[in-house]
């Protein structure tokens, strides 16, 4: 569900972290419009305005872990555990962690990746919030999803800066909650 | 309560060169293969502990240098923040990883420890705040877990410093050494500008190979760095002597 309809209808901080969003046409491949955050993180505003709305957001909703999943999520998720006293705990690609993990796989266009959580971050019957800089398929989100369910935590919600067009409409993945921010701007209507 | 074991071996030549370290009172489990079998605690609210207990840790330096031969100003025993030795216990250490030999300083168990990240994003800001830094450049990826939190602090952008081909737009690149082969890093060209005063911050520094990559990427664009920073330093491996003139802050020393 979008930010806007969810109590933040017309806030203008939703429109000044949109704009400070590029869009980098054709990367990584021809037609693909990159949602490019890097812009985001140099207006400082807008940046402490994203963690700020999250922040609000999920402060008194009993949050005792933050997931973040690599390598952008790691610039939100940080930030926001830090304000509400939750842990934080990156979900990383596979062979990063050095201790021992458990795996979760999903799909790409084409082939398959892989999620790594550390065992023991996440202890049975924690109230989790999942944190990544956008949703696309939502196979990422899913696979993250499974991986804290595994281990007997409660995925409260998946927030998210950017919702593509294909999650529009849908209040829930996987049966949790979705919560973003803003949509991808178009660039010359050619989205 | 639920207990998982972590198994540290001692059996590689690396630990065998380290001064033995006696497990803390609460260890109950005996000796196994030459290590110690250790409880790992299950996470209580407020905060969950996990014992660094592999070795005698050094004074940490907690101020950089600023003379022109860059000796570090070693802090007394008197003088450590007490919120150091917190910060240092709850970092994870896993011998053989990634490949035997290495023992590898895991912070996902401080990130766990949360009066310990505060504290050790605050006493960064701390040192940071007001002092005119428009920039902190994080390295990716444990950078960026540090980084961000520092820039919203002390008010600055926050420019990520990334891998080969991640990054969308138009970016510079800088080769570095590994110790077998090269590595590549990428800022994107119009992060910065000329004039700006950047930091540049990693989980950890042990060649200086990568901070000195970050730092040369930054110069050429014209940014001055005012100093690099590093939750730990591994002190053996030199990288204080690789970045020469540049200082260095770290807020724990660990041999």
């Amino acid at each position: 569900m979008f930010a806007a309809e969810n109590g933040l209808k017309g806030d203008p901080r939703l429109q000044a972290i949109s704009d400070a969003i590029r869009v980098v046409p054709h990367f990584p491949k021809p037609g693909i419009m990159f949602q490019d955050i890097t812009t985001l993180l140099l207006d400082h505003k807008a940046f402490k305005d994203t963690v700020d709305i999250f922040v609000d957001r999920y402060r008194d909703m009993d949050i005792s872990v933050v997931a973040g999943v690599e390598a952008r999520g790691f610039m939100f998720g940080p930030s926001i555990a830090l304000a509400i006293g939750a842990k934080f705990v990156p979900l990383r690609k596979p062979r990063k962690l050095p201790g021992e993990v458990i795996a979760e796989t999903y799909d790409l266009e084409y082939g398959s990746d892989c999620l790594e959580m550390h065992v023991g971050a996440v202890q049975p019957g924690e109230r989790v919030i999942v944190i990544d800089d956008l949703v696309a398929t939502g196979g990422t989100l899913s696979a993250a999803i499974r991986l804290l369910e595994r281990v007997g935590a409660q995925v409260v919600e998946c927030a998210c800066v950017i919702g593509l067009r294909e999650v529009k409409g849908q209040r829930r993945l996987n049966g949790k909650p979705l919560y973003i921010l803003v949509e991808p701007r178009e660039i010359d209507g050619c989205y | 309560m639920l207990q998982r074991a972590l198994i540290f071996s001692s059996s590689n030549p690396i630990c065998s060169q380290l001064p033995t370290t006696a497990p803390p009172d609460n260890t109950v489990f005996p000796k196994r293969n030459g290590g110690w079998i250790i409880p790992f605690s299950s996470y209580q609210l407020p905060a969950f502990r996990l014992r660094n207990y592999r070795r005698t840790l050094l004074p940490p330096l907690c101020s950089a240098s600023d003379s022109a031969a860059n000796r570090p100003n070693m802090a007394s025993q008197d003088e450590q923040d007490p919120r150091i030795s917190n910060i240092s216990s709850a970092i994870r250490v896993i011998p053989d990883f990634p490949k035997p030999g290495i023992i590898f300083q895991d912070i996902t168990t401080l990130l766990l420890d949360t009066k310990a990240f505060r504290d050790t994003i605050d006493l960064f800001v701390e040192r940071y705040r007001g002092k005119d830094i428009s920039v902190v450049a994080g390295i990716e990826a444990r950078g960026f877990i540090f980084g961000p939190p520092i820039a919203l602090a002390i008010g600055a952008k926050f420019v990520p410093m990334r891998k080969p081909n991640k990054l969308p737009g138009e970016v510079l690149s800088e080769e570095y050494s590994l110790e077998y082969g090269k590595d590549t890093m990428e800022m994107h060209v119009d992060a910065v500008k000329a004039g700006e005063r950047a930091l540049i911050i990693d989980d950890l520094v042990a060649t200086g190979g990568t901070l000195s990559a970050a730092i040369r990427l930054l110069e050429r664009v014209g940014v001055h760095v005012v100093e690099c920073a590093c939750v730990i330093e591994l002190p053996e491996l030199k990288g204080r002597e690789r970045l020469g003139e540049k200082p260095l802050f770290v807020l724990v020393s660990s041999t």
